[in-house]
């Protein structure tokens, strides 16, 4: 089904040379024109080095992204996801044409419109009516267009009262809201949209959210949505690019790219232990310190990964160093997109005094209790009102599988962060 | 395989072509260029007093000025029965517009670059709409020197040589060669200083220079007649010839040459070809090196 493809990126690449622009650029720039001017290859294409930001590197050039290519069908959402340098943005810049590839192609059979930024071009000096214009046009909308739509767009951005009123009287909050009921309107073939939803109170962001999903639902269209924030992804999108390092890592389904990238992006990739051995006084401070902390079953096996119909023992070993009392210790378990779950703490056992020594804590999470998806295990350890001994402290990951898929052939997935066994019952 | 080519409605593609305008999206955007433009005139003078008024009183107090350096201290004579004034209101209200054309086009680049590295559009779009918010700017200040021509003509008996002649009908294919002289010139020294700025230091002092050498306050056959030697630098300047041309269309004087007329047309239109050119190939990029 070729006819369905709306846009094919194709060995897309980009380089930028690092450092200052002075003196020294010229004679690059002479070279590369005298090579031109002979018919041969830009010298400096060939250099260059894949974009890891916090190694030194040898070369100048390095390529923010490279051979990037992936097709996208008609009125498909495709996420763009990735770390901070990833190569995001860049890609964001060439496809809504910002700034050209170095190599490469792309191909489109639409208008692309793209929302790198909302309110761009807003004049402070105008009224909010006269920004809805030029930022309509800047959009690419045509005065015609706009005009149909200014009351839907008042309307949707909920600033009427100060649609007369020059923007620079407006708050931050307000300002955004008219520059996103804008870029909301747009009808373009293609939309780009650049994490613009991490703006706005909570109530607005949810309109946001809303729109975009009538966008690429009802209407249609097709959205290339680039954002960190995993829930909106999920939410949003039907398919999913993940980059690193400006290289194409992962495409495909949206939960297999969000997973492959929560997977791949921690500080260390094996967070899947099940324990984590600590220096002496490595987290802590002069009152405790953390020694180790384990997850383990109920035959005292390390594990990382359970499943759902197993207990889940977390042992919590401490060095106290001087006595201590009313202290508390928590267990804190997050999903992988940072939502809390649950936090359990030892008041009822750290209440009395704690003398000098080694103790190991132990807290059993009960079967049938957490869903089918991975968590975030932190531990954090304070005396409630005056200091930490050391902060909710990121110690490993589990990994929860449902234990019905062992004997029938599927994973059954639940929404929720947990998923829990209640006792259901029926009457007539 | 796919047997049919597939149509695609553009590629963006790393190959520069020299050439490669698509006149088409301008067009879809003019609606952007006139909004530019009403952008421009509607916030130039929010928050002051006199508002527009500032459109008059620059040229005003530039004219008086010259006339009393250029023509009563320096003795530079501008005809028999030509106001010393008027001449130079004829000059400036020329040159104004030019130079508004051309110095407010240089930067195109720098000053939008908020703009342009976040949303595309024909970056041409921008310096166009700067030369037409100042034809309406150089529209105000016509009509000030035709309220100075009034007055000197019908309530003064010291313009008695003035005459208008007949190919004041040209004058709207004059103000289209500032246009695109400004335009041109702008266009090249944007596209040059995105990435050594070493122009910008230039244009700030060279419009200055220029506008010496473009026969604003004195008559060129004045020029001729004082230093010969030079009178080439003055003969063969576009602008020069332009504002010669407007006096001779306005006041009658000096010498209006069609030969000379059809070279600034030529000059200016290869200027502003070059311009475009030069601009389509660094917005593909520029915003890497700005």
């Amino acid at each position: 089904m070729s006819s369905d493809i709306i846009l094919k990126v194709e060995n897309v690449g980009k380089q930028y040379r690092l450092g200052l622009v002075g003196t020294g650029t010229i004679s690059h720039d002479l070279n590369r024109w005298w090579k031109k001017t002979l018919g041969k290859e830009d010298p400096y294409l060939k250099v260059g080095e894949s974009n890891n930001r916090s190694e030194k590197g040898i070369s100048d050039y390095v390529w923010a992204i490279k051979n990037i290519n992936f097709e996208v069908k008609r009125g498909e959402v495709l996420g763009i996801i990735g770390k901070n340098g990833a190569g995001k943005s860049t890609l964001l810049k060439i496809l809504s044409r910002v700034t050209g590839p170095s190599v490469g192609e792309i191909k489109t059979k639409g208008r692309i419109a793209s929302l790198l930024e909302v309110g761009t071009g807003f004049h402070p000096e105008m009224t909010g009516r006269e920004n809805i214009y030029l930022n309509g046009a800047i959009l690419g909308m045509t005065k015609a267009e706009i005009n149909s739509k200014i009351d839907e767009i008042i309307e949707f951005s909920g600033c009427l009262r100060y649609v007369d009123t020059p923007v620079k009287r407006y708050s931050s909050g307000m300002k955004v809201r008219l520059a996103f009921a804008v870029a909301a309107h747009l009808e373009p073939d293609i939309l780009v949209v650049d994490e613009v939803l991490a703006v706005g109170d909570a109530e607005f962001q949810k309109k946001a959210i809303g729109k975009m999903q009538d966008i690429s639902n009802s209407d249609g269209r097709t959205v290339l949505f680039v954002s960190h924030n995993m829930a909106a992804v999920k939410s949003l999108c039907t398919r999913c690019v993940v980059l690193e390092n400006g290289k194409s890592v992962f495409e495909g389904e949206t939960d297999a790219a969000v997973d492959f990238y929560l997977n791949n992006s921690g500080s260390n990739s094996s967070t899947y232990t099940g324990s984590i051995q600590f220096n002496k006084d490595e987290i802590g401070n002069q009152q405790v310190a953390l020694v180790e902390v384990k997850s383990f079953d109920n035959n005292e096996r390390v594990r990382s990964t359970f499943f759902n119909n197993e207990d889940i023992s977390i042992s919590i070993k401490v060095n106290v160093k001087e006595s201590i009392k009313n202290s508390r210790f928590a267990l804190i378990m997050e999903t992988l997109n940072g939502e809390k779950v649950f936090v359990s703490a030892s008041n009822e056992i750290t209440k009395g005094d704690i003398t000098k020594g080694l103790y190991t804590f132990s807290v059993v999470i009960p079967k049938n209790l957490l869903n089918n998806i991975e968590y975030n295990v932190f531990v954090s350890g304070a005396i409630p009102g005056k200091n930490y001994f050391f902060k909710p402290y990121k110690c490993f990951s589990v990994k929860i599988e449902d234990s019905k898929s062992k004997g029938y052939n599927f994973n059954e997935k639940w929404h929720g962060t947990v998923h829990p066994q209640l006792k259901w019952s029926l009457k007539t | 395989m796919k047997t049919t080519e597939e149509h695609w409605l553009y590629v963006i593609s790393s190959n520069k072509k020299l050439i490669d305008f698509n006149f088409k999206e301008i067009w879809r955007y003019k609606d952007l260029l006139f909004l530019f433009v009403k952008r421009d005139i509607i916030t130039l003078y929010k928050q002051t007093v006199l508002g527009p008024l500032w459109y008059l009183i620059q040229p005003l107090f530039t004219s008086l000025i010259f006339t009393l350096i250029f023509n009563n201290l320096a003795d530079i004579p501008t005809g028999d029965g030509v106001p010393n004034f008027l001449f130079n209101l004829a000059g400036i209200t020329s040159w104004n517009y030019f130079k508004e054309c051309l110095v407010g086009t240089s930067d195109t680049f720098k000053k939008n670059e908020n703009i342009f590295g976040k949303v595309y559009f024909p970056r041409v779009i921008m310096p166009m709409s700067v030369v037409v918010s100042n034809l309406l700017k150089y529209g105000i200040q016509l009509v000030v020197f035709v309220g100075f021509y009034i007055y000197y003509v019908s309530f003064t008996d010291k313009a008695f040589n003035v005459f208008p002649t007949f190919s004041i009908i040209t004058l709207p294919v004059l103000i289209f060669l500032m246009a695109l002289l400004g335009l041109g010139l702008g266009m090249i020294i944007s596209s040059m200083t995105t990435k050594y700025r070493d122009l910008t230091f230039l244009i700030q002092f060279g419009v200055q220079l220029l506008m010496y050498g473009s026969a604003v306050m004195y008559p060129m056959s004045y020029f001729k007649g004082k230093l010969p030697n030079y009178y080439w630098l003055i003969e063969w300047n576009p602008i020069a010839i332009i504002i010669e041309s407007f006096r001779t269309m306005a006041l009658g004087i000096g010498d209006l040459d069609m030969y000379k007329l059809l070279y600034t047309s030529i000059v200016s239109l290869i200027i502003f070809l070059i311009g475009l050119v030069i601009f389509n190939k660094t917005e593909k990029s520029f915003i890497d090196t700005i």
